[in-house]
Parts: structure tokens; sequence; C-alpha cells
């Protein structure tokens, strides 16, 4: 199979399903449906020819370790929500951006460049410092914040469905 | 094939680093083209090793955070993303 060419039923059932998710997890894809689309189909390329859904407006690595953080839902998505009312990308927007009360423009690129990227393993600790006498540590999703005391951290976060790999300890 | 050429009317050196799935570097290939003007684009995802390496030291010269679409002008004035106005205003 070529990895460049991405199904449009695959790019139709991949947007279905992040609809719903936004939708049920509080969120709000960009109602620009072709733009979106658009995204959609370059999430899937990524997805072919790298394993991982890395967000479709950042230079993929081929390695997954070294670009966690931009697997999509990206963990810079909620701060550029906050702070400008859509992520880097535009696919997510923020509620007033969806219902069109708001417009947005550019995000700038909040990830750190090539050269100021800190390797961190799958898992990695925070702090281990004042809390450590807590029964169970305390885990964090990198995606959306939800925090868990739990001995691993869960499958796929409850909250944003990120997997297991995107969570770093907490306390 | 590296980089891939557009014609059009010239108006000094035109080249826009993209990346073949980013929505802004479509609408920004898409506004190049809309405005007529003779330019170069290269998809750096489609790039590999040495070359995509290269690619992309050459867009950090430009652009040190190493994101795109990376608009460079005339080889001397480079826009960050897809500002519409100011490269409509650019390419006057």
């Amino acid at each position: 199979m070529n990895p460049a060419v991405v199904d449009e039923t695959e790019i139709d059932r991949l947007f279905k399903t992040l609809k719903n998710e936004a939708g049920n997890g509080g969120y709000f894809l960009n109602p620009d449906v072709d733009f979106t689309k658009n995204l959609v189909r370059g999430l899937l390329k990524n997805e072919h020819r790298y394993g991982y859904s890395a967000c479709p407006c950042r230079l993929a690595s081929g390695k997954k370790e070294e670009d966690l953080d931009i697997i999509c839902p990206c963990i810079y998505r909620d701060p550029d929500l906050n702070d400008f009312g859509a992520c880097y990308c535009a696919l997510y927007v923020s509620e007033a951006v969806a219902k069109g009360k708001k417009i947005t423009g550019p995000v700038p690129e909040r990830r750190p460049p090539r050269s100021g990227r800190i390797k961190k393993s799958a898992i990695h600790i925070l702090s281990t410092a004042p809390l450590n006498s807590l029964p169970l540590p305390v885990w964090r999703c990198t995606v959306c914040g939800y925090l868990c005391a739990r001995e691993q951290p869960p499958e796929i976060c409850p909250v944003c469905k990120a997997k297991k790999e995107r969570f770093e300890r907490f306390i | 094939m590296v980089i891939e050429h557009v014609n059009g009317e010239k108006k000094g050196k035109v080249m826009l680093y993209a990346l073949s799935t980013c929505g802004w570097c479509a609408k920004t290939k898409g506004l190049l083209r809309e405005l007529g003007v003779d330019f170069d684009y290269m998809y750096v995802d489609l790039l590999e090793g040495q070359e995509q390496d290269n690619a992309m030291n050459e867009v950090e010269k430009w652009n040190p955070n190493g994101s795109f679409p990376t608009l460079v002008i005339r080889d001397k004035k480079s826009i960050i993303g897809f500002r519409e106005e100011e490269i409509r205003e650019a390419l006057k």
C-alpha cells in the first residue's frame, strides 16, 4: 500500500470519530469541514508512514519516543486553545470560534525548536520531592491534565483517550 | 526533484518551505497561486535523512523555530505561518 494515498472512507470514518470524541470531551473541531478533513487526511498519512498520528502541521522525526508531545491531540492543544482559540493546526478550536463568535489567526509554535527539545523517556518523573510519603504515585496525562493516583497510569486516559505512554509521573 | 517550481509573474525569488500534510501550508500555497507569482516550494516531510536535515537548517536560518509554512521572499524577508495580509503586501 502506498502510504501517501489515504482512502476517502478512512478520512470520513476518522473525522466522525474525532468529532464524537471532541463533543463528548468538551472540545470542538474546526467547523470548516473541508479544511478539517484535509488535516484528518494528514493525520492518517502520518499514521501510515510513521506508525503514529503525528501533528500534520509539524515535522515528525519518525521516532515515536521523540514525538510523543506532538501525537494528536498534542500536549500544546489545551494551552493554545486557551490563548489563541485554536490548536496549532486549527483542527481543534475553542467554543467561541466553533460558534463563529470569534476568529483566529496563526498560532505561534509552542513546541521547542529541534535544538531545545528535551528527550524524555515515555513515562518520566516530574518531581519526587515533597509528597513522597503518599501511598500511591500520582500520574498526569500530558494531553489533558487528568490526574490519577494508582500504581501505573491507565492504558487509556478516561478523559481524552490519550494512550498510557503519554502520562508522566506528577507526584 | 526536491524543489518544485510554479510559473507566474516574476517578483523576485519566492521560496515556500512546507509540509505536504499541513493545512496552513496548503492555504499559503493556494494564496501564492491565486496571486499568480512565480515561486518555488519544497515539502520537507517528503525528504529523508541528510536532505531533510539540510532543508531544516535552511528553514531555521529564517525561522529559528523551524515551523511551517516558512515563506522566504527575495532572500531577505521571511513570513512564518499563513499571514495572508502580510504575504499579499510583500508580493504586491
